[in-house]
């Protein structure tokens, strides 16, 4: 499989013809969006829409410029960024956590799960007013939010992965004499990984709307806070540049945790 | 080697009760190779957890000496994620004997078995054949005096499965190991045993048991024998069918 040299030609024009494929998708997938981006600032300058309410590409680029040059581009960024990625990892590694307690003790699995299927059935924004109260208005609240909406999902799922472990493998280990740390960290995890990568993606999403939604309620900074503050003042330009970052933003996350599921399960 | 006096056993499930086996007694001598055939779902996986310890008889006794068992499943159960040789080890690892000593043994045994140029390569990347020797030698890694083997061959294609019944007696013999054999399949069953023993529909005893010691000990004179054929109408009709 490592020497091209031995390929037979058809073998090479099967190759080749996967990949002019490989290019049309990436080429149709770029040529869309330059659609839509032209498209939306066409029909902006026709004033067919009204780039007042819609705001337009070029608008939205100025708008960036602005927020760059008094220096809140980034700071914004940032917030919102570290909001999320805290949010993020506290949720998997609590749901981690909290997943393979449950896995050992069978009786504990018994005992939560009407509590977290409840939980996971809560809309959890419905919890903002006392979370403010708790938390004050600062970011804590918004991490906490972010960790709530997250992390149930996050439990639930690692730990389907791990009851969903073949039982032939688990019979084996039984009959090796391995203890119950020992099925799982040799059997139970390294077969669940694939499972993690699936909950890694799901938590993502969850933690943007996490951080947002927490943003919307308690804001003074953020990417969140840009649209609810833009929307209040009618500065549609700002909500729809907020908006746009927070896609590159959801995009990129998405893609880091797809390259190491990528590098991870293979 | 591992006697069963009159054990009973009985699964306890919420929808009722099964007795799987009742009144059954076997036993094995150390170096034997003694097959257990039965119709399907007769309880011949329980008598091999039984026999592994893995549950404990609900009637009668087992009596065994302190040889360490080991269970080769109805499927390889190799796991993915390892090489060949990251999975041979695995016993060791488990048994705390993963002192260099033990590890070179399981590795010696496995070029031994022709294994060699696939230590490095994962499981998926070998035919069915190939996992089922890993699989065993996985099993005669770990120490294993007894070797419980439970239809090991059954999800193989018809070729590959006369070839590993062959590599596997021919390994088995020539590591001079005891084994108890499990199987619906009466012609593997005397193509590879010293001894059949016929099991009844459930609850599962033995109805009858017959030496083989025709051939000259390998599977494929066994099968080309003039006595395969009257044996085999034996236990066909014994098993009733
Ligand atoms: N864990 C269990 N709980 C309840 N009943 C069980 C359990 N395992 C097996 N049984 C029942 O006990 C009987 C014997 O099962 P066993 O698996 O030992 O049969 P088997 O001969 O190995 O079957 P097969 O030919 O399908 O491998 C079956 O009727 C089965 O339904
Ligand atoms: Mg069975």
């Amino acid at each position: 499989m490592k020497n091209a040299k031995t390929y037979s030609p058809e073998h090479m024009r099967y190759l080749k013809g996967v990949k002019r494929k490989k290019i049309l998708v990436w080429t149709a997938r770029a040529g869309l969006l330059a659609a839509l981006i032209g498209l939306w600032e066409l029909f902006a300058r026709l004033e067919v829409i009204d780039p007042f309410v819609t705001s337009s590409p070029s608008r939205v680029i100025a708008t960036l410029g602005e927020l760059y040059a008094t220096g809140n581009l980034f700071y914004h960024i940032g917030v919102t960024l570290m909001e999320t990625v805290t949010g993020f990892a506290a949720a998997v590694i609590v749901g981690y956590a909290v997943a393979v307690a449950l896995w050992m003790s069978e009786g504990a699995r018994k005992i939560f799960e009407p509590y977290i299927v409840v939980l996971n059935a809560l809309p959890k924004i419905a919890l903002g007013p006392l979370i403010i109260i708790w938390m004050g208005t600062g970011y804590t609240a918004i991490i906490f939010m972010t960790v709530i909406i997250a992390l149930i999902v996050c439990i639930m799922n690692t730990l389907t992965g791990f009851l969903q472990v073949d039982a032939t493998m688990l019979t084996l280990m039984r009959a090796l004499g391995a203890n119950k740390r020992q099925t799982l960290t040799k059997l139970v995890i390294p077969a669940s990984l694939p499972q993690l990568m699936n909950t890694l993606k799901v938590a993502v999403g969850l933690a943007w709307i996490g951080s947002v939604m927490g943003e919307y309620i308690v804001s003074r900074a953020g990417l969140g806070y840009l649209i609810v503050y833009g929307g209040q003042v009618f500065r549609l330009d700002l909500v729809m540049t907020a908006t746009m970052i927070l896609c590159a933003l959801a995009g990129a996350m998405y893609a880091l945790v797809a390259l190491a599921e990528r590098l991870l399960v293979k | 080697m591992i006697k069963f006096c009159s054990v009973d056993y009985t699964y306890h499930t919420l929808s009722g009760e099964t007795t799987a086996i009742k009144g059954l007694d076997l036993s094995i001598v150390r170096g034997q190779f003694l097959s257990v055939i039965g119709p399907s779902g007769c309880g011949k996986t329980t008598i091999l957890s039984l026999a592994a310890g893995l549950i404990a008889p609900t009637g009668g006794r087992i009596e065994r000496t302190d040889a360490r068992c080991g269970y080769m499943l109805q499927r390889d159960a190799l796991f993915p994620w390892r090489t060949v040789e990251g999975n041979i080890c695995l016993p060791l690892e488990i048994n705390g004997g993963a002192g260099p000593d033990a590890k070179a043994r399981a590795l010696a045994l496995a070029e031994k078995y022709g294994l060699k140029d696939f230590l490095k390569k994962k499981p998926a990347e070998l035919s069915g054949g190939m996992r089922q020797r890993v699989a065993l030698i996985r099993t005669l890694a770990a120490g294993a005096e007894l070797l419980l083997l439970d239809e090991p061959f059954s999800a193989l294609d018809y070729q590959t499965r006369l070839e590993v019944c062959d590599d596997v007696q021919s390994i088995i013999k020539s590591e001079k190991k005891t084994a108890l054999l499990v199987t619906h399949d009466i012609s593997e069953a005397i193509a590879l045993s010293d001894k059949v023993a016929v099991l009844s529909a459930r609850p599962a005893r033995v109805v009858a048991e017959h030496d083989v010691d025709f051939g000259d000990g390998t599977p494929k004179s066994r099968r080309s024998s003039p006595s395969f054929a009257p044996l085999f109408e034996k236990l066909r009709a014994e098993l009733g069918l």
